[in-house]
């Protein structure tokens, strides 16, 4: 085990949610609009314009930086890291380098072993995006690019991490939970397209490090990292050596690409910024009230709701998740809180993935009224899915939107309590029809009748309560012996 | 509202001007109507602003300086754009990529820079004032060869904004003007806090000069009178510092021993800051543009190759080598010791002296072409630079002449003393009129 540990660290680069750039006033709401409108002299760093901080950037940052119980150093700096590349538009960066806003700090993940780990942190700084570079045209003929400048000056901070993660999935574990808490501290939209961008450092214990760069998905950090796993350890049993390298991910095909060195070996000559003048803002942690963030969140799920710890963790692991939950039990916590729990952590995210479904797009009020009715017990549990997979593609086509006890009425799902006649004539049926499972049961084969349930099932479309068929069943069999 | 316009048609025989506005707008306020000469890497809207650079020629900038927004305010007329080396690279305004400017007082010599096309403007009784940029001396310098009076004020007394950088942590705009009068008023308009500069000070400037130094104690740095100095200057200097006497001051030998290191420190940092600020000329975005069909690298370095000038690269070259890594720590980081020791020295002088004085130039202008090494070209600065890196205010006022040539006199105060220092300039040359 220990002669094959992976070994991995993340740069983690977030866009803080604000409502204006780093170093200008532009807005940074820029992505339904056309190249180049949302820019200034100083985004487009013509000569002569001049960066001024953002307050707001540098608050989202702290906020981030104590709810990851990081030091916030007493004088940070910006710094310039200098390189030529046309979506950079002064030819350098600005962004921290030997006085970042804070360092240290940790955040904690579910092991792969369960139970918590401490993920540490190396730092956090601030820095600005860059523009973006569309390439026309193809490699062949008429290869060219366009730039736009828009996303220049976009407020990114850079989560650095130590090399504290074992596995491609603790990786992904770590990066779920960090996304948690930046969109619980409401400084982050995961939503928004490039708002996260990811470099990986990963090695086989002993071995070189290797740098995978241009991961830009949740998925794609599991999915470059396990390429990676396999990659060097199939070189190391053919007893290779792991070139310490930079490699770049392929979204669209799941694997990693060697770099050619000569493109890597940057001299950044980073040196402090001149033009901005040093940061003294440790005083301002003390002022930054935190709300409650998805580790207390949890907690309180499980005291308060009775949610058990994988329900209660998959419900706070996402911002809006959580509310949704909250949202669903309010009108009648105590008897909703169990079932909803169950519903919406298995039922509901599996048929939103099925789906490729953003939860944005569920009437919480309907679902409300769903876990009432089954709380109630006048559908049986596989009704209530097909009426939520109803409710739910309503919605997915933007078709009329009907309740669920609309939904129940219309394809006559509610339970047949009261009126047996359908089920008695169903079981009459299929106790004919199946003449070996009658002489099975009388035989004692406890099978016979578990497969008479089903037959039963299976003609009334699962109306029927299970337990309920199960005794008029055994009592229509008992009548046959007689 | 610039609701008037000034026609505006100098006769430029010293190639001070690379832009003229002939019918320059102008409105209301403190300068109304003045006509004013604005040094070409400042941002001026509608008008091309190039830095005397091939790599600008035809960049019109979409927006004012905040100094240019702040004349314009005041009424001024912006009549044109000056001549200058280019970036602001050099002591003669030979380096300009559009020819060099004369001196008005002997057109066979420099008119100093890098400031020229303003310090000649002025000189040559085209306007009455203008605005120069200094960054070791580009204001004082052509100041004090053309005759005039020529002010660098404390770092972050005025906006910088617009200011196309060379060396962002050294360079301020200044006025230039004939008279300490008119160099004041300028300062009246321009100086003050700028949110889009975050490096200048809530420190407006609304003095008036009165012509008071009685009581003050002036320091004279032997620096400053010794080796390398034309001993003519030096003499015409002791005389004006003289006058100073006469009027009340006392005076007071000291010295500035890091000096010795001052003018590496100061190229250094100052190359190392440009190799950085020029790096975005890239034909990507204006300028000359980059040919499409090379590859990235080769286009840019073709673009780059061709529109900058021998010293520019040559700064370019040193400073981006001077930042490499592994000898960061060496230069940059030396340089910035050497920097605080400057400042220290200076504080060290202020806290027994009120004002330093000195010569301007160790020289009086050079005839044109005579400094074509660059390393005897960087030592004539020895003298200003040294304000630059502590921060100080300094002037030059003119103080008397060697073979028919200005020569300046440089008044040096404490951060944030521009009044004292104006005031002082104002005394000798209220003195001498």
């Amino acid at each position: 085990m220990a002669e094959d540990q992976v070994i991995v660290g993340l740069e983690v680069h977030c866009q803080l949610d604000t409502k204006s750039k780093l170093f200008c006033g532009c807005s940074t709401d820029y992505r339904d609009d056309g190249p180049n409108t949302h820019v200034c002299p100083v985004c487009l760093g013509l000569p002569g314009a001049m960066p001024s901080i953002n307050k707001r950037s540098i608050e989202y940052a702290m906020k981030v930086a104590k709810a990851l119980n990081c030091t916030v150093l007493h004088e940070s700096e910006f710094s310039r890291k200098n390189y030529f590349y046309p979506d950079l538009d002064k030819a350098y960066q600005i962004t921290q380098y030997d006085k970042p806003l804070a360092e240290g700090g940790y955040l904690e993940i579910e092991s792969d072993e369960g139970g918590e780990r401490r993920i540490q942190l190396t730092r956090i700084h601030v820095e600005e995006d860059p523009g973006r570079l569309v390439h026309m045209g193809n490699a062949e003929r008429g290869k060219y690019s366009l730039v736009d400048y828009n996303r220049a000056g976009i407020p990114l901070i850079e989560i650095v991490s130590e090399p504290d993660m074992r596995s491609p999935k603790e990786a992904r574990k770590f990066l779920n939970k960090l996304r948690a808490t930046l969109e619980y501290l409401n400084v982050f939209d995961s939503d928004k397209e490039g708002s996260l961008r990811v470099d990986a450092n990963i090695s086989i214990k002993g071995n070189e490090r290797v740098e995978v760069k241009n991961i830009t998905s949740y998925k794609g950090v599991e999915k470059a990292l396990t390429y990676e796993v396999t990659r060097q350890k199939n070189l190391i049993r053919r007893g290779q050596q792991i070139e310490r390298e930079t490699r770049h991910f392929i979204e669209s095909t799941g694997i990693t690409q060697s770099s050619r060195s000569k493109e890597q070996e940057h001299d950044y000559r980073y040196f402090p910024e001149p033009d901005l003048r040093p940061m003294q803002v440790q005083s301002w942690v003390d002022g930054i009230v935190l709300p409650e963030l998805p580790d207390a969140r949890r907690e309180r799920f499980i005291s308060q709701y009775g949610c058990s710890l994988n329900h209660a963790r998959t419900l706070t692991g996402e911002l809006k998740l959580a509310n949704f939950f909250e949202t669903v039990v309010a009108a009648d916590p105590k008897e909703l809180s169990a079932l909803a729990a169950t519903w919406i952590a298995d039922t509901l995210i599996g048929e939103l993935n099925y789906r490729g479904m953003s939860l944005d797009r569920v009437d919480a009020a309907g679902i409300t009224e769903l876990m009432g009715i089954l709380r109630n017990g006048t559908i049986t549990d596989k009704s209530g899915i097909e009426v939520l997979r109803v409710m739910l593609d309503q919605r997915l086509n933007n078709e009329p939107v009907e309740t669920p006890a609309a939904i129940i009425t219309r394809l006559n799902l509610g339970k047949t309590t009261g009126d047996n006649t359908a089920i008695i004539s169903a079981i009459e049926e299929a106790i004919t029809e199946n003449p070996k499972a009658l002489e099975d049961y009388r035989a004692g084969k406890g099978g016979a009748l578990n497969f008479l349930v089903g037959q039963v099932m299976k003609k009334t479309r699962g109306k029927a309560d299970p337990g309920e068929l199960n005794r008029m069943l055994v009592e229509a069999l008992k009548k046959r012996e007689a | 509202m610039e609701s008037h316009e000034l026609t505006f048609e100098p006769d430029d025989r010293y190639n001070a001007f690379l832009a003229v506005c002939k019918k320059a707008p102008y409105g209301k306020g403190k300068l109304s109507g003045i006509a004013v000469a604005v040094k070409d890497n400042i941002s001026t809207r509608g008008i091309e602003t190039t830095c005397a650079s091939k790599i600008l020629k035809g960049y019109i900038p979409p927006y004012d300086a905040h100094a240019v927004e702040l004349l314009r305010h005041a009424g001024a007329a912006i009549v044109g754009k000056t001549n200058m080396d280019e970036f602001g690279m050099g002591t003669t305004t030979e380096n300009s990529a559009f020819g060099p400017t004369l001196n008005p007082c002997d057109t066979g010599r420099v008119p100093g820079g890098s400031s020229g096309g303003s310090a000649a403007a002025v000189a040559g009784n085209m306007v009455r004032m203008a605005l120069g940029t200094d960054t070791g001396g580009s204001i004082r310098c052509p100041a004090a060869f053309c005759g005039i009076v020529g002010m660098k004020p404390t770092y972050g007394r005025v906006s910088r904004y617009g200011l196309i950088a060379y060396a962002n942590s050294l360079e301020q705009i200044g006025p230039m003007a004939r008279n300490v009068s008119d160099v004041s008023s300028l300062l009246q308009v321009i100086a003050g806090k700028d949110r889009h500069d975050s490096t200048t000070y809530d420190r407006p400037y609304t003095h008036t000069p009165v012509s008071g130094i009685k009581g003050l104690k002036i320091g004279l740095p032997q620096e400053y009178f010794g080796e390398g100095v034309d001993p003519r200057v030096a003499g015409v200097v002791k005389n004006a510092i003289g006058r100073l006497e006469e009027l009340g001051a006392t005076t007071v030998s000291c010295s500035i021993p890091s000096m010795k290191f001052a003018l590496a420190a100061y190229y250094v940092t100052c190359a190392c800051e440009a190799s950085s600020n020029l790096a975005r000329f890239d034909g990507v975005r204006y300028g000359p543009g980059a040919d499409s069909k090379k590859s990235w690298h080769e286009s840019f370095k073709e673009v780059r190759r061709a529109g900058f000038g021998a010293e520019v690269r040559r700064r370019i070259m040193l400073g981006t080598f001077a930042l490499s890594s592994g000898y960061y720590g060496k230069y940059y980081a030396k340089a910035q010791v050497a920097r605080e020791n400057v400042k220290a020295d200076f504080a060290r002088i202020f806290s027994e002296v009120d004002l330093i004085a000195g010569p301007t130039m160790p020289s009086i202008a050079f005839k044109l072409g005579e400094k074509s090494d660059p390393l005897s070209m960087y030592l004539s600065d020895i003298l200003t630079v040294p304000a630059n890196l502590a921060g100080i205010p300094a002037i030059s006022v003119p103080c008397g002449k060697v073979d028919t040539m200005p020569v300046g006199l440089q008044i040096m105060g404490r951060h944030f003393d521009d009044e004292r220092v104006i005031d002082a300039a104002y005394a000798y040359e209220q003195a001498v009129n």
